[in-house]
């Protein structure tokens, strides 16, 4: 066969919504060789899932393809049949998606699914089917694999969900394999096995991959070539080094800045034009003096534990201890109880055990129920994680920020109450205007604002950031980060970080803890913490983080672009 | 298993509510209106009603653990050779209707998914909305106008068979069955024709929930993910609606029959009253309009008992729809 | 403020007709209730044996029953005692329901479980059976029915107060509101609550219908209101002696008046359901 693999000319997905057709995809041009791994990177909203979808025709019944050809092989594949693409489905081209849980069928065994699979495309008994997906559980490297066919989704850890995932994509030998955030909501060291896995395999087999992803770093790390897309359309095109080092387009040169490299400081965040207003008013902030001997510690917290009724403790044993002003970041994958500590310190939820002293007082023992009524409480504040559910959908921007105002500070509804607010609200840079709105009328980085200019609406002294970013695209992370960044700076802020993500937290924290099963496992000063782990688990943490810049993975660099198909057979 | 306490609060529950009711049966069953008071108070004595409450209750409780659930006052013969003699009747009409209802109700549900916004969704929707509006007897009253006295096709709404058929001999109680096993097709026939229009009625009012939910949970399960995923490995268009997307959508409507077989056995009542049909309803309706005790406490108690196995049931057929879920 | 959401309300309306023909239909059967006893044709109570079981015509509109009372101006009487014995059972078990439920959510625990596995059972036992010996053990009055209507509705309320608050006490907003230095009993009052509430009128709307058939069909079986009162369900039964000889206005029309009543509120919960959330259409 000549030619690319797949070839997508002038793609245009039109949506019909209530609020009338909504042009998803409008004029996306690409192509893909056999064997290639293209990575197609965009931030919500930029039409690079349904691409993905409507080359699968798996789009949802509300979106149409109105203009364009998808040549697969040579074949126009917008023209088929249903019955003729069931055909393709799978057995020339399939899927893997974002939430593997979700993905598999709650009911049936996961043996059963990847029988289903082979079946429906091989004349086999059921007996042969089962041998096959035993062969493929044992592709996909799972442990126990004869003892995990009759295991149920719910029975399996969201990795092993994905494995069983890509097993069923394989499990015909597909010629294209699409891969929606194959490891998006994946722990970070579990997502760097699935995508060592998913690569592998993929070389193995000839198999030509794109790899949907938001994540800069991981589409550098694994793919020969990487497309850029904004809002529809394609804007860049590159291999990934030249595409990191020089973005051509305007808005590559954004999402480039924006997104964090084992190097990059928070002034980095922005491109070159931008910057100079951040480090203007980092120049303007004095540096923090030194604290007068004596004063005691903003926050001491010693052998804090969290134990529910059944299962393992959320938190077993937790100690640490930070200054005022001092930023401090607290790591860990799901399950490891970061989130559970920063409530007890919070006083949101009650510790089972151990001390918790602000300013030198214990604040630990008052019944969380009760913490309203101390004085600490406006000391000690929150911002959340998603900012689409942090805001009463009842309350406009206003009443979010006065609400602590009001409650906190004593303040009266009046004029002195509103000038307040208004000048909370541009300490996070949310215009004025804006504050009328409510929440569903206001875009996912004004709300992280408003959230923001709530928890220092009352100027705490302790701001507990509960992965504050994890929600947003990397472009509004950056300014989010910038912005707090600052707060800390000119309020001497102390922060709590609570954050998954290894970059963010070594750019915003002078000092890391790490936790894993509700212990601390290592903690020190973050760039030596990440420079130099002390421990396995933090060593093998920060060398699952996908970097711009670092060489691609080995298993990538295997493939050599078109031509590698001589493996399919196996 | 969680349902047998409700059991007992039930128990306890009815003879309470029982125990405060306005009228004195003493007076009610005496003679007439003229009773003297000594009659009255014999009566009084024999039904125990001198005691007091505490001490009634636990005679009460007592005798249910034996199987004594009282007198009736109006058949003077003891509640639970009353009940046992009726239960039959109520349990054919209610599981002929039940099955009417899942066998109509699930593939309507299914059609109107599978095409969501066509003729056949708008009409299942409109049946819908219209069987959850007209009262179980109004509904009967109409079938019994149409069927009866305008097109004359169905029998005379008043029992269960008709005065000159011979009954078979009695083995499950259930009519339908007890003509087939006596290999009397004609009685079969008979039985058959007095029960389907008071089935069908009772049916047409559990039809839209059932088809409701059905629609709903199959629509989620059409759109969920691993539907998706089923279409993108290009399984049969037979295998993703039965064994991925039915299979899994049929879990809430377990759910639902349970709780929908529990509202046809409060609609017996008005079912029953309708088509004169002698069950279990009928009997502690009767029973209840001349303040006698018993009937209608032995009746809400066997209700609570029906509604536990029936619980039983459906967590159990749960469990074995439903990995997720231990039993 | 308020002309907003009127302009909102009716632009929606616009959007869906069925629904403003339902909300037209509830505000026709709210009038009727109040205004009806004084434009009736007919005294609903005066009997007039010579004028007995006479067929619908221009005189009688929806014809008379056995003891020649004209069935419309009784149907038109009845509208206020169906509608006040649906909406103040349902009104009840509302206010009652969405306290107690948002506090069980939101305190979750040992107390909460215990709640919410007793409104399961009770949800699923024979409510009908459950209001029937109720009322026949309070005494056979209005009142009662309206009583047991509003017990055997409580679960419903309960249950779904409880779910609402559930989902929604560790979201960021409720988390936030009590480090902003809330109580937690300020919480459930001044942030959940009003955040359920509206999902929990569409309950309401739905169960409306439900109440008014529970009700009718308590007085259909004789228990409640007797007659010679005017009452849908009291109607029906009266009139079902009749039917099997063809006299199919005395139960048609009192029906018809159940029905219509019934899918107004029914309508008016699912409109207002998809606009509150359109992904719950079902």
């Amino acid at each position: 066969m000549t030619g690319p693999l797949l070839q997508i000319e002038d793609l245009h997905v039109t949506f019909s919504t209530r609020r009338g057709l909504v042009e998803a995809v409008r004029g996306v041009t690409l192509s893909l060789d056999q064997g290639e791994m293209l990575g197609l990177v965009g931030e919500s909203g930029s039409g690079k899932s349904v691409t993905g979808f409507a080359t699968t025709r798996l789009l949802d019944v509300a979106g149409r393809v109105t203009a364009g050809r998808i040549l697969f092989r040579g074949q126009d594949i917008t023209k088929i049949a249903d019955s003729d693409f069931r055909v393709l489905h799978g057995a020339a081209m399939s899927m893997i998606f974002q939430n593997p849980r979700a993905a598999l069928n709650p009911i049936r065994a996961v043996g059963l699914q990847i029988a289903d699979a082979i079946l429906s495309h091989k004349r086999m008994s059921k007996e042969d089917a089962a041998e096959e997906a035993l062969k493929l559980l044992r592709a996909v490297q799972i442990r126990d694999p004869e003892k995990r066919m009759t295991a149920y989704p719910h029975e399996l850890s969201g990795g092993m969900c994905q494995r069983v995932m890509i097993a069923i994509a394989i499990s015909c030998n597909p010629m294209l394999l699409i891969a929606d955030e194959p490891t998006t909501g994946l722990d970070v060291t579990t997502q760097k096995v699935v995508m060592d896995l998913l690569v592998r395999i993929a070389a193995d087999r000839g198999m030509a991959t794109i790899l949907i992803t938001h994540d800069l770093g991981l589409a550098a790390r694994y793919c020969q070539r990487v497309v850029v897309m904004e809002q529809g359309r394609l804007v860049e095109e590159a291999a990934p080094q030249t595409l990191f080092r020089h973005p051509r387009h305007a808005y590559t040169r954004r999402l480039v800045a924006a997104s964090p490299t084992a190097t990059s400081r928070i002034a980095d965040l922005v491109t070159d034009d931008e910057r100079s207003h951040y480090l203007a008013m980092l120049a303007a902030c004095k540096p923090r003096p030194a604290p007068a001997a004596g004063t005691p510690l903003l926050l001491d917290v010693k052998n804090l534990a969290k134990r529910y009724d059944q299962g393992p403790p959320a938190v077993a044993d937790f100690s640490m201890a930070m200054a005022a002003g001092e930023s401090v970041g607290l790591v860990g994958e799901s399950g490891s109880g970061k989130t559970t500590t920063s409530r007890m310190i919070c006083r949101l939820i009650d510790p089972s055990e151990g001390t918790i002293l602000f300013d030198g007082e214990s604040i630990g023992h008052l019944p969380a129920r009760d913490f309203h009524r101390s004085p600490v409480r406006k000391d000690i504040q929150i911002v959340f994680q998603d900012p689409n559910e942090s805001l009463n959908p009842r309350f406009t921007a206003f009443d979010c920020i006065a609400h602590p105002l009001l409650r906190l500070s004593g303040m009266r509804p009046g004029d002195v109450l509103r000038q307040r607010v208004e000048q909370c609200a541009q300490r996070v840079g949310l215009p004025a205007e804006l504050l009328p709105r409510f929440p569903h009328q206001l875009s996912g980085g004004q709300k992280a604002r408003v959230g923001i200019a709530r928890a220092i609406a009352c100027q705490p002294r302790l701001l507990v950031l509960d992965e504050p970013t994890a929600a947003l695209d990397v472009s509004v992370q950056a300014v989010v980060l910038q912005l707090l960044d600052r707060l800390r700076r000119e309020d001497d802020l102390a922060l709590l970080f609570v954050s998954h993500d290894l970059n963010v937290v070594r750019m915003m924290c002078d000092r890391t803890i790490v936790l894993r099963n509700g212990c601390v496992v290592e903690q020190g000063e973050s760039r030596a913490l990440f420079d130099n782990p002390q421990t396995a688990y933090t060593r093998e943490l920060v060398d699952a983080v996908p970097h711009i810049g670092g060489a691609p993975a080995a298993a990538a660099a295997q493939v050599t672009g078109p031509g590698v198909n001589n493996v399919r057979s196996l | 298993m969680s349902s047998l306490p409700a059991l007992f609060g039930v128990l306890v529950f009815t003879f309470l509510l029982m125990r405060v009711l306005p009228g004195d049966p003493a007076v009610f069953f005496a003679s007439g209106p003229n009773a003297g008071k000594e009659e009255i108070e014999v009566i009084r004595k024999q039904m125990g009603l001198d005691k007091p409450v505490p001490q009634q209750l636990l005679l009460y409780l007592y005798d249910v653990g034996r199987g004594n659930l009282g007198r009736s006052l109006m058949t003077g013969q003891a509640v639970t050779t009353d009940l046992r003699d009726r239960l039959p009747a109520s349990l054919e009409l209610t599981l002929t209707a039940l099955l009417i209802a899942l066998v109509s109700a699930i593939p309507l549900g299914v059609l109107a998914a599978l095409k969501p916004g066509s003729v056949i969704d708008h009409g299942v929707r409109l049946f819908c909305a219209l069987g959850v509006c007209v009262p179980t007897f109004v509904s009967g009253l109409l079938l019994i106008y149409v069927f009866y006295y305008l097109l004359g096709l169905a029998p005379d709404p008043t029992g269960r068979i008709d005065v000159f058929t011979s009954l078979p001999p009695s083995r499950t109680g259930f009519l339908t069955i007890d003509f087939l096993l006596a290999g009397d097709l004609d009685g079969w026939w008979a039985a058959f024709r007095q029960l389907i229009l008071p089935a069908a009625t009772m049916a047409l009012f559990v039809i839209a929930p059932l088809a409701r939910i059905t629609r709903a949970s199959m629509l989620v399960s059409l759109g969920s993910d691993f539907v998706r995923t089923a279409r993108s490995v290009g399984l049969s268009w037979w295998r993703i609606v039965v064994t991925y997307a039915l299979r899994n959508a049929i879990l809430p409507v377990i759910t639902i029959a349970g709780i929908v077989f529990s509202t046809m056995l409060g609609a017996n009542v008005l079912v029953e009253k309708v088509y004169s049909w002698p069950g279990v309803a009928s009997y502690a309706l009767d029973a209840l309009l001349s303040s006698d005790y018993a009937p209608v406490q032995g009746f809400v108690l066997l209700m609570a008992s029906i509604f536990v196995v029936v619980n039983l049931l459906v967590d159990v057929l749960y469990g074995i729809a439903d990995p997720r879920v231990s039993i | 403020m308020a002309s907003a959401t009127l302009r909102h309300t009716v632009w929606i309306l616009r959007g869906n007709p069925l629904t403003a023909v339902a909300a037209a239909g509830v505000v026709l059967l709210i009038l009727i209730a109040i205004f009806g006893p004084s434009i009736v044709p007919y005294d609903p109570i005066a009997s007039n044996v010579s004028q007995a079981l006479a067929p619908p015509s221009a005189a009688h509109l929806a014809g008379t029953d056995q003891l020649g009372r004209d069935t419309f101006s009784r149907l038109v009487v009845a509208t206020r005692l169906d509608l006040v014995i649906a909406v103040s059972a349902v009104g009840i078990s509302f206010v009652l329901g969405a306290v107690i439920g948002a506090f069980c959510g939101y305190a979750g625990g040992r107390l909460d479980r215990a709640v919410g596995r007793f409104v399961d059972v009770m949800m699923a036992f024979p409510l009908f059976v459950l209001a029937m010996a109720m009322v026949a053990a309070l005494g056979n009055r209005v009142e009662n029915i309206v009583i047991a209507t509003a017990i055997i509705n409580l679960p419903f309320y309960i249950r779904f107060a409880r779910a609402e608050v559930n989902v929604r006490r560790n979201v960021g907003w409720v988390e936030a509101a009590r480090a902003g230095g809330e109580s937690n009993f300020s919480v459930v009052l001044r942030f959940l609550l009003p955040n359920v509430l509206p999902a929990m009128a569409v309950q309401m709307s739905l169960n409306l219908g439900w109440a008014i058939l529970n009700a009718a069909g308590l007085s259909f079986i004789g228990l409640g209101v007797r007659p010679p009162t005017p009452e849908w369900g009291i109607m029906v039964a009266e009139g079902a002696r009749f039917i099997s000889t063809g006299k199919w206005w005395l139960v048609a029309f009192p029906g018809l008046a159940l029905m219509l009543a019934v899918l107004c509120f029914n309508l008016l919960g699912d409109g207002m359901r998809d606009i509150l959330d359109p992904r719950m259409r079902t």
